[in-house]
């Protein structure tokens, strides 16, 4: 396949682990952050770990857009899924996501809710075009990659009169979850998670560009390399993160230059920017309620808001006792490290968000990194090095 | 064939006609469906009788006997149908313990309404299937259920075969050291049917595999006759396949991601839906599991014949408590593969 065999290039994936273990510095430690669950996913899929020295440790961050949905946004279209109006469109990953009282869509769906499984906003466009006589919503999920295609989604049901169409807008912001992530208590704690630098998303980073991370590097002192999905991506910004750490810089760097620039795409900005509004505060899985990290319908589209439209209650219900999806979302704790993890929770029957998505640090590591028995818990590494 | 079909007043109308509730009812329009239908397409000893039940000699050996029930959606893909799908698909479970399959009954599950053409469409495949295979229909069943109540056709079939004795063919037989082999390339079958999926068409040049593997596996097993295990990877794939048989063999699996024969469009295909071809649906492909010193020779036998002219050496089974099966992956790292968790496809066999 061109354009994707270059980048999965065994033989120059050993070059660059050779380069980045004459890079590394003998007795100190590397905590690298990928926010982005796609990279979480290549990581794990190509096994990454195993290429890189021991000193290098990969924390998986909360840039799962599934994993980060609160159960009570999953019950609120659950609700809404009952009604007999209603059919409920979304992305096939949400379907799986466990809410209050063992309840999901799917499980919705099998009693009889109707419950379409779309791959793209267009889709809930034809459903809703297809069955004038039906309420169609849209589920929309995701971080800023999805929501230039919502956006233009509720923009094209507007100028084409198409009056059975909303949206329950559940589309939050990367840089905001960075803020927490950073202004945590666990973070800023002597001793506590360290974070010696991050890799940048991919997708997002097309919409958003580069200079949104600019604030992390020169504020917070972290360097932050974006990068492409693939698995020489991640190699290549593991390897100029080891640099900047190594030669105490703080910049944004981009490896992604094939896609990413610094202003990001213009006109997908726009998009967003005619549609959605800042909510003031959304409810993270894992991070709680974080204060604009989150995007809601404008008032002049409210006919196309779902929560609007049907009056929904989103009332906020705590994580299953016992789940570390939280801890494990704020690069707190290693998916092994949970008591539920592959015992209660799996991924044919997940209790907790991360075991959902492939791109789940859980359902990654079980899926691909599960025969790795040699884990280092996170704090103790961090301890000893710190 | 001809006196019987004149019995009835007007012949089917195979061009415009549907199923109605009348031919689910046993009385003379079942009848007629199926003299007019099934019987026309199945033609042979042991169905014209028309009896309840069929009488058959079997030649010597253990009775091997599979039974598979077909929900494809569509009924019609790129390289097949569910007629060929449901003949292929039992006879190749036959396969797998080296037997020959010989006979075949079908029971047919039809939707009311559901078009005449069509199902006559089916059932030609069938017996165009059955022919290539070398097998016989000889027993089947319909029933009609109302309009809403079904999909169309299921279609149901259980294959029986014979097995010589002395072979000893389980997917409970993998020892560490085993070599394992595959037929051919994965995923074409998987990515067929999604192409041809609602809300996800996109043109593609896969064809289903769909096709009888128990030619291949008489040419295997009369050369290498120690053949641990034979599995058909069909809905979950190799990894769904190689899990199993690591589960019931008591071992775990390594195999290397730069020996798996995947085509370069399915892997397109899979790479822009988000799959993994690993898990991707195979109707005409196997894999085997031997002694690591009868692996060559069964290579060359395996490349030897049509449907295993791609045939590779994809990895070995190794001792492992936990029985996981790993990869190594092409960039260079190591991976599980692991048994699938939810369902990325709609049915697709």
């Amino acid at each position: 396949m061109k354009f994707i065999d270059e980048f999965r290039d065994g033989r120059i994936a050993a070059s660059v682990a050779r380069s980045i273990h004459g890079e590394v510095m003998a007795g100190r430690t590397y905590h690298i952050m990928e926010f982005c669950g796609g990279h979480t996913h290549a990581i794990a899929r190509y096994g990454l770990p195993e290429l890189l020295p021991a000193s290098i440790r990969l924390v998986h961050g909360p840039g799962c857009p599934v994993c980060v949905l609160p159960i009570s946004r999953i019950d609120a279209a659950l609700a809404l899924a009952r009604d007999a109006r209603v059919m409920l469109c979304t992305y096939a990953d949400v379907m799986r996501v466990p809410a209050s009282r063992r309840q999901s869509l799917l499980t919705a769906k099998a009693a009889g809710a109707d419950i379409v499984m779309v791959y793209s906003v267009r889709d809930a466009l034809s459903v809703a075009r297809a069955h004038p006589e039906r309420e169609v919503v849209f589920f929309a999920i995701g971080f800023e990659t999805t929501t230039p295609p919502t956006a233009a989604a509720i923009l094209e049901a507007e100028r084409t009169g198409l009056k059975n169409f909303s949206v329950i807008c559940n589309h939050v912001l990367t840089p905001s979850a960075i803020q927490s992530l950073l202004d945590s208590p666990e973070v800023r704690r002597v001793g506590g998670v360290r974070i010696d630098g991050f890799i940048g998303p991919s997708h997002v980073s097309t919409v958003i560009g580069s200079r949104p991370y600019e604030f992390f590097a020169t504020e917070y002192e972290k360097p932050v390399v974006i990068a492409g999905f693939e698995p020489l991506d991640v190699l290549q910004a593991v390897w100029m993160l080891v640099r900047q750490i190594n030669e105490g810089r703080c910049e944004v760097e981009n490896q992604f230059t094939r896609a990413v620039t610094r202003e990001g795409n213009r006109k997908a900005q726009a998009l967003v920017g005619q549609v959605f509004e800042l909510a003031r505060t959304f409810e993270w899985r894992g991070l709680g309620e974080v204060p604009y990290s989150a995007l809601r319908i404008q008032g002049r589209y409210a006919r196309f808001d779902a929560e609007r439209r049907f009056g929904l209650a989103i009332k906020s219900v705590p994580d299953h006792k016992g789940c570390e999806c939280g801890a494990i979302l704020r690069g707190l704790k290693q998916p092994q490290e949970c008591r539920l993890f592959g015992t209660a929770c799996v991924p044919d029957n997940p209790l907790g968000s991360c075991m959902v998505s492939s791109e789940g640090a859980c359902a990654a590591h079980y899926a691909y990194g599960r025969y790795r028995r040699d884990v280092v818990p996170l704090q103790h590494a961090s301890r000893s090095a710190s | 064939m001809n006196a019987r079909a004149r019995r009835h007043a007007r012949a089917l109308d195979l061009r415009e006609g549907r199923i109605d509730m009348n031919h689910g009812s046993g009385g003379r329009a079942t009848t007629q469906l199926v003299e007019e239908l099934f019987l026309c397409a199945f033609d042979n000893e042991w169905l014209r009788p028309m009896d309840d039940q069929a009488r058959c000699d079997m030649p010597p050996g253990r009775l091997v006997v599979a039974t598979d029930a077909h929900v494809v959606s569509p009924l019609f893909f790129p390289g097949g149908d569910i007629g060929s799908l449901s003949v292929y698909g039992t006879i190749n479970d036959v396969a797998m313990a080296g037997a020959t399959p010989l006979y075949l009954t079908a029971g047919f599950i039809i939707e009311e309404g559901f078009p005449l053409a069509d199902l006559k469409r089916i059932a030609d495949s069938m017996a165009a299937a059955a022919r290539v295979a070398e097998v016989s229909v000889i027993a089947g069943d319909t029933k009609v259920v109302e309009r809403g109540k079904g999909d169309g056709v299921f279609v149901t079939t259980t294959g029986v075969g014979v097995v010589d004795r002395a072979l000893d063919i389980h997917a409970d037989r993998a020892r560490p050291g085993d070599c394992i082999l595959v037929s051919g390339s994965l995923g074409d079958h998987g990515v067929a049917i999604m192409s041809e999926r609602e809300h996800l068409s996109f043109d593609t040049h896969i064809l289903s595999d769909t096709a009888p593997l128990h030619g291949l596996v008489k040419a295997m097993v009369q050369s290498v006759p120690t053949v641990h295990c034979l599995r058909d990877p069909t809905r979950g794939g190799l990894a769904t396949a190689l899990n199993e048989i690591a589960d019931q063999s008591g071992v775990g699996m390594r195999i290397r991601e730069s020996a798996l024969p995947i085509r370069a469009e399915v892997r397109a295909a899979c790479e822009f839906l988000g799959l993994d071809p690993l898990y991707m649906a195979n109707e005409g492909k196997l894999i085997a599991v031997c002694p690591a010193d009868r692996a060559e020779r069964l290579l060359a036998v395996m490349r030897a014949h049509p449907l295993g002219a791609q045939a590779a050496i994809i990895g070995e089974a190794i001792a492992d408590p936990l029985h996981f099966v790993e990869m190594e992956t092409a960039f260079g790292g190591n991976r599980m593969v692991d048994w699938l968790a939810g369902d990325p496809l709609p049915r697709i066999c």
